[in-house]
């Protein structure tokens, strides 16, 4: 009989915090500079440089630590983990062993209606590392440490996940809590948000873990989940045929859907910390800390509560306007600027999604302003425009963001609302298709239809359908 | 204390050292003497002293989040053995 295996899986998640400068020196974080423009004797580990804390960085990580139910460590120091390595210029990264600035927090997850904690073991906050090019001419390594000192935290979760759904729901949260604090955009595949799987398999009813491996390189969700089937299947492999599993480091590569070991035993790390004498400790007092709790917005959870309380849209609208704080910062501009919020919800959830998906973008990405959206909803409510034209003018906020009272203006879109000029074109198109007017007369409710598309396509769709079909029936009844 | 041969080849691999026989027998006894030394504090009772990783009462030396550092790469590079297209160029590496 086979035997039943369960997967343990723990997380360790980087994400790299959106402050303007690095963690211990004033160079820039902006993404994209030719490389090494945004270094400095600090970031590219000169001797005699010397270190200085971003005050941004401690109150984003407390800011993290705080959101996820962590206890935070009012007295933190930072310490020297030790490696060579090109993309390392002083040959150990600043990171925090001893007292990690949060702990012990939790965070609840949802999967097919089961709700469950995931434990947060700690976060610390650490410096990035620059980045390797490989160059084919010199077969050498290029660096480039604009990178190097980005600061990142690693939120290192207890072994609680027992799926891939479950892991992708962890990271989903944590991703939607940071980004709503502001922290970071938490981009997997730029970046800004990696995670580490660690992973191992053991019988189900049993105590004790299996030895597990750390899975790296996993850019998505998607090549998440794939990852953590196919180590879950390769472990479960090794154990049935006899053999253990390896205590070690693998990269996934998602094209191939395979995975290999990074280091060797023979190459075991020891990372020789100690506390770094450059950096003096952190002392974060109770009134620092709760002034970032203070500070901290309203978070998701609370953000679906209060729109079920305050506007009247279904859950499944509201789970997907929260799911990104973009959506849902658009969502309440066009709101307090007078939109009712159905109708935006309706723009944002039909529209808006229809053309996310044509453009192949992210809520995270959208660029238009919500003032726009407002005043299309507001063009619509006072019959300037009609609907099929609101339609196209949104389109051109979403591609371009421009200004739909100008557009509407400019390009002559307006309704016309000249009631006699209406029946006029709408008696033409009677006496055109005296068909239709008769399969109506007999009974055929249906054939107007056919009469309004005429009229809607006679005023080159700038007439109110609703007014259409009213005088329609008035000259029809004559 | 004594430091024995697989510490100090361990030491070796990990500082990345090629020593030489006599070398070794030299940082043996220079290590040694140095935990010798600093062994000298294990004769005092620190139960309740709270370890320090500063010599100073200093704590909270924070800087603002403003962007200080300018593009100084030109200067920077000077300190590369070898540099190619703005990069510091090295032995090829690969994870």
């Amino acid at each position: 009989m086979s035997k039943t295996f369960e997967t343990v899986i723990g997380l360790e998640v980087h994400v790299e915090l959106a402050t303007k400068t690095k963690i211990f020196c004033g160079c820039s974080t902006a993404f994209g500079g030719a490389p090494n423009t945004h270094t400095c004797p600090v970031c590219t580990g000169m001797p005699g440089s010397l270190p200085v804390l971003n005050k941004a960085v401690v109150e984003k990580a407390v800011a993290v630590g705080l959101a996820t139910n962590c206890t935070i460590t009012q007295n933190c120091k930072f310490d020297r983990k030790n490696y060579f390595y090109p993309d390392n210029p002083q040959n150990y990264q600043i990171s925090q062993l001893y007292y990690p600035i949060c702990r012990d927090g939790k965070v609840e997850i949802e999967v097919d209606g089961k709700k469950k904690f995931v434990r947060i073991h700690e976060i610390h906050m650490e410096e990035d590392a620059g980045k390797l090019v490989h160059d084919p001419y010199t077969d050498s390594s290029l660096v480039d440490y604009n990178r190097s000192g980005v600061p990142l935290i690693e939120i290192v979760s207890e072994p609680d996940m027992r799926s891939a759904e479950e892991v992708i729901a962890y990271l989903e949260k944590l991703r939607l809590i940071i980004q709503y604090l502001g922290a970071s955009d938490c981009k997997l595949n730029e970046g800004s948000m990696r995670a580490d799987v660690n992973l191992s398999v053991r019988e189900v009813g049993t105590e004790k873990f299996g030895t597990r491996t750390e899975m790296k390189n996993l850019n998505s969700f998607k090549a998440i989940a794939r990852a953590i089937e196919n180590e879950k299947e390769r472990q479960i492999d090794l154990i049935e045929s006899g053999e253990e599993v390896v205590q070690e480091t693998r990269r996934w590569d998602d094209t191939k859907e395979y995975s290999y070991a990074m280091r060797s035993k023979e190459d075991a790390q020891d990372y020789r910390y100690f506390p770094d004498p450059d950096l003096v400790p952190v002392v974060i007092s109770d009134a620092w800390m709760e002034e970032i709790r203070a500070r901290q917005p309203e978070l998701r959870d609370e953000k679906r509560i209060r729109y079920k309380e305050e506007y009247d849209i279904p859950e499944y609208d509201i789970d997907i306007l929260t799911n990104s704080k973009r959506l849902a910062d658009i969502f309440e501009e066009a709101i307090a600027l007078g939109a009712a919020p159905k109708k935006v919800s309706n723009w944002l959830m039909v529209e808006t999604m229809r053309l996310m998906k044509e453009a192949g973008i992210d809520a995270d990405d959208l660029s238009f302003s919500a003032a726009h959206l407002a005043t299309i909803i507001k063009l619509v409510d006072t019959k300037v425009i009609n609907g099929t034209v609101a339609k196209e003018v949104f389109e051109k906020v979403f591609a371009e963001n421009i200004d739909p009272e100008k557009y509407v203006e400019e390009h002559g879109l307006k309704t016309v609302n000249d009631e006699g000029a209406l029946t006029g074109v709408i008696e033409e198109i009677v006496a055109a298709n005296p068909k239709s007017v008769e399969d109506y007369k007999s009974g055929k409710e249906k054939a107007i239809g056919f009469l309004v598309g005429q009229t809607m396509k006679a005023m080159k769709g700038k007439a109110d359908p609703g007014e259409v079909n009213r005088i329609l029936k008035e000259v029809l009844s004559r | 204390m004594t430091i024995t041969d697989e510490t100090i080849d361990y030491v070796g691999i990990l500082a990345k050292l090629e020593l030489s026989g006599e070398e070794k027998e030299q940082a043996k006894k220079d290590m040694s003497n140095m935990l010798e030394y600093v062994g000298k504090l294990d004769e005092l009772d620190t139960d309740n002293v709270e370890a320090m990783s500063h010599a100073f009462p200093v704590r909270n030396v924070f800087r603002e989040d403003n962007v200080t550092n300018g593009d100084d790469r030109e200067n920077l590079l000077k300190n590369a053995p070898e540099q190619k297209d703005g990069c510091y160029k090295v032995p090829k590496t690969f994870d």
